[in-house]
C-alpha cells in the first residue's frame, strides 16, 4: 500500500472526525433494548429454574403431608381363650400362631348385624387393614393373662379406608372408578357416627419396615440400611481418599504414572452410577460371592463411586494450605511425613470433610447400582447389621414409587422428605463447617 | 464368632503392640529417650504396623476367598448324585444350602437328607472359619510383635521405618482408583465377551429391534430375542437432547446472569437454591416425572389435541434437563468467571455495554470452557438412570417424536438385571454389553471435555 | 495526520487563547466500602495535552484515573463523589450515559489484555459495537487508520487474521491503544502502559504517545518519573489519596513547590 492510498484511505473512510459521540449516542437506544432483552434473558432463566425448584418441593411436600397421619378404628374385642390358647398352656408359639383374624372379624359382625352375606362380610373385613392381628398379638404376647377379657384395642384401616377418610378416594366418584364400594361407604360413615374412627399420627411409616400393605409400611427398616450402608462407605472411602489424596498431592513424583492416575481419578468421577453397579454384581457378588442384597456390598460400591470425589476435594484443600507452612516446618527439620501430619493435614482437615460429607450425601441418595447389587429387594426385617439383607432409603423410594396402590404415593413423598431432610442436614453440616473453619490465607 | 470382633481383637493387639513398643525402645536406653534414634512413639507405631499388616492381609485375603473355598468344599462333599449337577442347577443348590444353613425357607418342597447335612457341613465349615481365622490372626500378631521387638535398638532408624510404611500404604491407596477403573473396564469387557458368543457383535451393534425375551424352555418356538441396540442408543440421545434443550440454555444463561449481572445479594440466594437442584437424588426426579411432569405433559396434549405417551421422551428429558441446569450453570459459571477481568475492562473501556461485551468477549473467551462443560452435561444425561427408569418406557420405538415413549441404555440395563437372572442367559449378559457401551461413549465424552477445560483452564493461569 | 480534526481543535485553542480544560475534576472522594482512597482532587486537564499522574503505590492516582471514565462503576463496593465535568457535562450526572463516556473517553490498561480474537476483530471492535463504520470498506479504513496511528501497521498488516493475543507485549499494547483509538475518543486513559514491556516496546509506546497527543487529550500513570518527565506537559503527584501538587512537567522535575512531591522525585520514599 502506498502512501497516497493510505492518505486517502484516512481521509475517506478513516477517523473521519475527529471524534465519535453522536454516533454513538444515535446506536444507544438500540443497544440498551438489546441489553435489556440480554438481561431478561437471564432472569427467565433463572426464575425457570427457582419455579421449577419450587413446584417440585410443593408438590412432594403436598403431598407427603397425609402420610403422617393414619385412620384407626377403635374396636372392642373380646380374647376368648378357645380361639387363642385352647390348651391354655401359655405356650408363646401357640400365642404367637393363633387365629386372631377371626376374633376380629367378630367384632366386626357384631357392629354390622345387618351384614349377612359372604362377599359382604368379606368386604367389611376387608376395611381393617392385614396388619390388625399383630395389634392384637403383641398385646397377647406381652400380657398373656389378658387372654378371656374384652377390651378395646387401637388397630389401623385398610388403606383404601384411609385414603377415603383423607379425602382422597371421593364418594361422588361413579362406584366402578374407586377402590372402595358403596357399601363400605356407608359402613364407614357409620363407624365414623359411633365415634370409634380416629385419625392418629402415623408411628408405624416411622418405625416399621417395608410391607406390601402401605398402611403397615415404614421406612425405619430402609432408614437402617443406609445407615449401615453409609458406615460400609465411609469407613472405606474416608481413608483411602485422604490417603491417596496425600499421596498424590505431596509426594508423589510428576511422572506419566501419577498423571496416568489424576486423569483416571478425573475420569472416574465423571462414570454414570449405574456401571459402578455392574462392577459391584460381576466382581464383588459374582466373583466374591459376596451376598447379594446386603450394605457391605453396596457400602463398597458406593464407597468406589465415591472415592473420586473425596479425592478431588482432598486434594484442592491440601493444595490451599499455603507453602509457608510447610517451609516453616521443613526449616525446623520436620520431614515431610512430619510436616504433612503435623501442619498441613490439621490445616486442610475441615475442607477434607467438607468434601467427604458432600461425597457421602451424593451417597446417600444413590440408587441405580444399588438396583444392580441386588438391594431392590422386598425386605420386611429391620436389619442387624451390615451383612444382613437390606435396602436403603432411595430405593424404598423406587420401589414404592413402583407400587400401584395409591397410599404409596403420599409415603412415597413422605420418605422423599425424609431422605431430603438427611441431605439437608448433611449439606448444612457441610457449610457450617466450611463457614467455622474458614481461613483466609 | 463374626469378621467385626476379629477385626477388635486385631486392632486391640496392635494398640498392644504400640505400648510395648514404646516401652521396649525407653527400656533399650534406660530411659533416655535422646539416646534413640527416633522419638519412642516410632518404636510403638514399628511394632504395631507389624502387628496389624500381616493380620490384615490374611483379613482381607479370607474375607475374599471364603466364600468360593466353603462352597467348593461343600460341592466336594456331596453325594455324586447332586455334585455333578449341571451349573444353573447347582447353583441353585449352592443357594439353598446356604439358606438353608441360616435356617431360611428354601426353593425345593423337600429337602432331601443329602442336602440337609451339605447345609450342616456348610453352617459347622462357616463357623470353624471364622474360628479358625482368628486364630491365626492371633498368632501373626503376636509373631509380628516378638519380632519386631527383639529388633529395637537405639540405632534403629523406627521413624524412617514407619514412614516407609505409611509411604507404601498411601501408594496403594493412590492405586484404588486405578484399580477401581481396570476392574470396571475387565467386568464389561469380559462379560460382554460372553455375550458376543451368544449374540453376534454386528447383530448388537446395527440391529434395530431390541426384544430381549429369551425362551425359557429350549422347545419354545418364537422367542429367540432380538439383541439390537439401534433403538436404545437413538431413545438415549433423544431424552439427553431434550434434556440438553432445557439445560443448555437455561444453565448457560443463569450462569451469565450471575456471574456477570446479579448484586451480590441475589447471587447469594440464587446460588444455593441451584445447588440445591444439583443435590436433589434422582430418584426424586424421578418420581416427579411419572408423577407431576409426565401426566401434565398427556392432559396439555389432550387439550391440544395431540397424542403424548404418558412415558413420553419429553417429560423424562425435560426432567432430566431440570436436573442438569445446575451442573451446566455451575460449571459455565466457573468457566466465565476464569475469562480475565482485564478483558472485561478492555471491553468497557471501549464504551461496550455489558451484553456486548457478554456476548462478543467473554462468552467467545470462555467457548472452549462452556463447550467442555457441556459435553460432561450430556455424559451425566447419557449416564443418568433413575429419571428414565420411573418416567421412560421400557418399549424399544425407533422413533424422533419426542411424544412417544422411547427406551433408553439405563434402563434396559436395571429391566435386564433387576430381580432374579440366572447369570449366564444372553439377556442378563446383554446388560454388560450395554454397560460397555455407556462406559465408552461416556468416557470419550469425558476424556474430550476434560482436555477441553483443561486446556481452557492453563490459557488464562 | 486527519485535518479537519486538528484544524477544529486549533481553532478550538486559538479562540480560547488558552489550552482549553477538556476534564475538570472538583472535589472527588472516592471510597471502596468504607475506606476513603480519594480526598477532594481538583484537578484540570487540558486538552490535547499529556498529563501524567505519578506518586507512589497505593497513592490514589489509578483510582483516579478510573473515575475519569467511570471505570469504578464495574467495581461494586466503590462509591465516587464530587464533580468530574467533560466538555462542562458532569460525567457522574444520572443523565450521562456510561457507554456513551467510555466511547469519548477510552482506556488502555497497564496489562496489554488483547481480546483472543484476531488483530482485526481487536480494533474493529469499538466501531462495529458502537455502529461508527457504515460498511465492510469503512471499518478497514478505521481498522488501518487505528493502526498506523499506533504504530503496528507496518508490523501487522499481512496478518491482520492473526490472534492478537499472539503478539508480542510491546506489540499488544499498541494493539490495545490502537483498539483504543480505533473509537475516537476525545480522550485516552492510560493505567501505566509501560509496565510490563521492556525498554525498546516503552521507547515506542512512548514516542506513540506523543503522536497522539494531536489529537487526543491523554492521562496517562506511570511510576516511572521518567516517562512523565518525557511524555508529558502537566504532572499532578498523588501522595497518601491526596493531590498534592500539579503543575507544568518541566517545572515540576526542576523546582516542586511542595516537598513531598521534592522528596518523591529526588527519591527519597516512593
Amino acid at each position: 500500500m502506498t502512501d497516497a492510498t493510505t492518505m486517502n484511505a484516512v481521509s475517506g473512510s478513516g477517523l473521519r472526525k475527529s471524534h465519535s459521540g453522536d454516533i454513538v449516542k444515535a446506536s444507544l437506544k438500540r443497544r440498551y433494548a438489546a441489553e435489556k432483552r440480554f438481561r431478561a434473558y437471564g432472569i427467565a432463566a433463572i426464575l425457570f429454574a427457582l419455579s421449577m425448584l419450587a413446584i417440585l418441593f410443593s408438590t412432594i411436600i403436598g403431598k407427603a403431608v397425609p402420610a403422617l397421619t393414619q385412620t384407626m378404628i377403635q374396636l372392642e374385642i373380646t380374647l376368648y381363650p378357645q380361639d387363642i390358647d385352647p390348651d391354655g398352656t401359655r405356650d408363646p408359639d401357640v400365642l404367637s400362631t393363633a387365629n386372631y383374624r377371626k376374633l376380629i372379624r367378630q367384632a366386626m359382625f357384631d357392629l354390622f348385624p345387618d351384614v349377612t352375606s359372604r362377599r359382604d362380610k368379606r368386604q367389611l373385613y376387608d376395611m381393617i387393614s392385614p396388619g390388625a392381628v399383630f395389634t392384637i398379638r403383641d398385646q397377647v404376647l406381652k400380657d398373656p393373662s389378658l387372654i378371656g377379657q374384652r377390651m378395646t384395642f387401637q388397630m389401623p384401616m385398610s388403606d383404601d379406608i384411609d385414603q377415603l377418610n383423607k379425602g382422597a378416594i371421593r364418594a361422588d366418584l361413579p362406584e366402578s372408578e374407586r377402590r372402595v364400594n358403596d357399601k363400605q361407604i356407608a359402613w364407614f360413615k357409620r363407624l365414623e357416627s359411633r365415634g370409634i374412627v380416629e385419625t392418629v399420627f402415623n408411628t408405624t411409616f416411622f418405625t416399621a419396615g417395608d410391607s406390601r400393605e402401605p398402611e403397615l409400611a415404614g421406612i425405619w427398616g430402609a432408614a437402617v440400611g443406609s445407615f449401615f450402608t453409609m458406615m460400609v462407605t465411609l469407613l472405606i472411602a474416608f481413608p483411602i481418599g485422604v490417603l491417596s489424596a496425600v499421596y498424590l498431592e505431596e509426594f508423589a513424583p510428576v511422572n506419566r504414572w501419577t498423571q496416568a492416575i489424576e486423569v483416571n481419578i478425573n475420569n472416574l468421577a465423571a462414570v454414570p452410577s449405574i456401571v459402578f453397579g455392574l462392577l459391584g454384581l460381576a466382581v464383588f457378588i459374582n466373583f466374591f460371592g459376596m451376598p447379594r442384597s446386603a450394605p457391605v456390598v453396596g457400602g463398597l460400591v458406593l464407597a468406589l463411586m465415591t472415592l473420586p470425589t473425596i479425592i478431588i476435594a482432598a486434594r484442592s484443600a491440601l493444595k490451599s494450605v499455603p507453602p509457608s507452612i510447610r517451609e516453616a516446618a521443613f526449616g525446623l527439620g520436620a520431614s515431610h511425613l512430619q510436616v504433612i501430619t503435623h501442619h498441613v493435614l490439621p490445616l486442610a482437615m475441615p475442607g477434607i470433610l467438607t468434601g467427604t460429607i458432600i461425597g457421602m450425601a451424593q451417597a446417600l441418595g444413590e440408587t441405580a447400582p444399588l438396583l444392580m447389587i441386588g438391594m431392590v429387594a422386598f425386605i420386611v426385617d429391620i436389619p442387624g447389621g451390615p451383612l444382613d439383607p437390606s435396602t436403603v432409603l432411595p430405593v424404598q423410594i423406587f420401589i414404592w414409587a413402583d407400587s400401584p396402590e395409591r397410599a404409596f404415593v403420599e409415603r412415597t413423598s413422605a420418605a422423599i422428605c425424609v431422605l431430603l431432610s438427611f441431605l439437608v442436614i448433611m449439606n448444612v453440616g457441610a457449610v457450617l463447617l466450611r463457614k467455622r473453619f474458614e481461613r483466609k490465607w | 464368632m463374626s469378621f467385626p470382633v476379629i477385626l477388635g481383637v486385631l486392632v486391640l493387639l496392635t494398640i498392644l503392640g504400640f505400648f510395648v513398643g514404646r516401652s521396649r525402645a525407653m527400656g533399650v536406653v534406660g530411659g533416655q529417650a535422646n539416646q534413640l534414634h527416633s522419638r519412642p512413639h516410632y518404636y510403638g507405631h514399628f511394632i504395631g504396623a507389624w502387628c496389624a499388616i500381616p493380620g490384615v492381609l490374611l483379613f482381607l485375603a479370607w474375607v475374599a476367598l471364603e466364600t468360593s473355598v466353603i462352597e467348593s468344599m461343600v460341592i466336594a462333599s456331596l453325594p455324586p448324585n447332586l455334585a455333578n449337577l449341571p451349573q444353573a442347577e447347582m447353583n441353585l443348590l449352592i443357594n439353598d444350602i446356604v439358606n438353608l444353613s441360616r435356617g431360611d425357607v428354601t426353593s425345593r418342597a423337600v429337602v432331601e437328607t443329602d442336602v440337609r447335612a451339605a447345609a450342616d457341613f456348610y453352617a459347622q465349615l462357616k463357623s470353624s472359619s471364622k474360628t479358625l481365622l482368628l486364630a491365626i490372626t492371633v498368632v501373626l500378631a503376636l509373631a509380628g510383635m516378638l519380632f519386631a521387638r527383639a529388633r529395637i535398638a537405639p540405632d534403629l532408624r523406627a521413624r524412617n521405618r514407619v514412614e516407609r510404611v505409611v509411604m507404601i500404604i498411601m501408594i496403594i491407596c493412590s492405586t484404588i482408583a486405578v484399580l477401581t477403573t481396570i476392574g470396571i473396564v475387565l467386568s464389561l469387557v469380559f462379560e460382554s465377551l460372553r455375550f458376543f458368543q451368544k449374540v453376534a457383535p454386528t447383530d448388537f451393534i446395527f440391529g434395530l429391534e431390541w426384544s430381549p425375551q429369551t425362551a425359557l424352555r429350549a422347545d419354545q418356538v418364537g422367542a429367540t430375542g432380538l439383541f439390537g441396540a439401534i433403538p436404545l442408543l437413538a431413545g438415549t440421545m433423544l431424552i439427553s437432547f431434550i434434556a440438553m434443550c432445557v439445560a443448555a440454555p437455561v444453565g448457560l444463561m443463569a450462569a451469565i446472569y450471575m456471574s456477570e449481572y446479579a448484586p451480590a445479594k441475589v447471587r447469594g440466594a440464587v446460588k444455593p437454591a441451584l445447588e440445591v437442584l444439583a443435590g436433589i437424588p434422582t430418584v426424586v426426579y424421578g418420581f416427579f416425572a411419572a408423577l407431576t411432569v409426565a401426566p401434565f405433559f398427556r392432559d396439555t396434549g389432550i387439550e391440544l389435541g395431540l397424542v403424548i405417551s404418558s412415558e413420553s421422551a419429553l417429560a423424562a428429558g425435560m426432567v432430566m434437563g431440570i436436573m442438569i441446569i445446575p451442573f451446566v450453570s455451575s460449571l459455565s459459571d466457573d468457566v466465565i468467571s476464569a475469562v480475565p477481568q482485564s478483558l472485561r475492562e478492555g471491553a468497557y473501556g471501549l464504551g461496550a455495554t455489558k451484553s456486548e461485551t457478554i456476548k462478543q468477549v467473554i462468552l467467545p473467551a470462555a467457548l472452549p470452557g462452556i463447550v467442555g462443560s457441556l459435553l460432561l452435561a450430556v455424559s451425566r444425561a447419557i449416564g443418568e438412570t433413575m429419571i428414565v427408569v420411573m418416567a421412560a418406557g421400557l418399549a424399544a420405538n425407533l422413533t424422533a417424536n419426542p411424544f412417544e415413549a422411547v427406551t433408553t441404555v439405563t434402563v434396559q440395563i436395571v429391566t435386564l438385571l433387576v430381580g432374579d437372572q440366572e447369570f449366564d442367559s444372553a439377556k442378563t449378559l446383554a446388560a454388560f454389553a450395554l454397560g460397555l457401551i455407556l462406559f465408552c461413549v461416556t468416557l470419550v465424552l469425558n476424556i474430550i471435555a476434560l482436555s477441553i477445560v483443561n486446556k481452557y483452564r492453563e490459557q488464562y493461569d | 495526520m486527519n485535518d479537519s480534526a486538528t484544524n477544529e481543535t486549533q481553532a478550538g485553542t486559538d479562540a480560547a487563547g488558552d489550552e482549553k480544560v477538556k476534564l475538570l475534576s472538583r472535589g472527588v472522594k472516592v471510597f471502596y466500602g468504607d475506606k476513603q482512597a480519594l480526598f477532594d482532587v481538583d484537578l484540570d486537564i487540558n486538552e490535547n495535552e499529556v498529563t501524567a499522574l505519578i506518586g507512589p503505590s497505593g497513592c490514589g492516582k489509578s483510582t483516579y484515573l478510573r473515575s475519569l471514565n467511570r471505570m469504578n462503576d464495574t467495581i461494586d463496593i466503590c462509591r465516587v463523589e464530587g464533580d468530574i465535568i467533560l466538555d462542562g457535562d458532569n460525567i457522574y450526572d444520572k443523565a450521562v450515559d456510561v457507554v456513551h463516556l467510555r466511547a469519548r473517553v477510552g482506556m488502555v490498561f497497564q496489562k496489554p489484555n488483547p481480546f483472543p480474537k484476531s488483530i482485526y476483530d481487536n480494533v474493529a471492535y469499538g466501531p462495529r459495537i458502537h455502529g461508527i463504520a457504515t460498511g465492510k470498506e469503512e471499518l478497514d479504513g478505521i481498522v488501518q487508520t487505528a493502526l498506523e496511528k499506533a504504530g503496528l501497521w507496518t508490523e501487522v498488516k499481512d496478518r491482520l487474521d492473526a490472534p492478537g493475543t499472539g503478539l508480542s507485549g510491546g506489540q499488544q499494547q499498541r494493539l490495545c491503544i490502537a483498539r483504543a483509538v480505533a473509537v475516537s475518543p476525545e480522550v485516552i486513559l492510560m493505567d501505566e502502559p509501560c509496565s510490563a514491556l521492556d525498554p525498546i516496546a516503552t521507547a515506542k509506546i512512548e514516542e506513540l504517545i506523543d503522536e497522539l497527543r494531536e489529537n487526543f487529550t491523554i492521562v496517562i500513570v506511570t511510576h516511572s518519573m521518567q516517562q512523565a518527565a518525557r511524555v508529558s506537559q502537566k504532572t499532578a503527584f498523588f501522595h497518601l489519596g491526596y493531590l498534592v501538587e500539579v503543575d507544568e512537567t518541566e517545572k515540576m522535575f526542576t523546582n516542586p513547590s511542595d516537598e513531598r512531591t521534592q522528596g518523591y522525585i529526588t527519591g527519597r520514599f516512593g
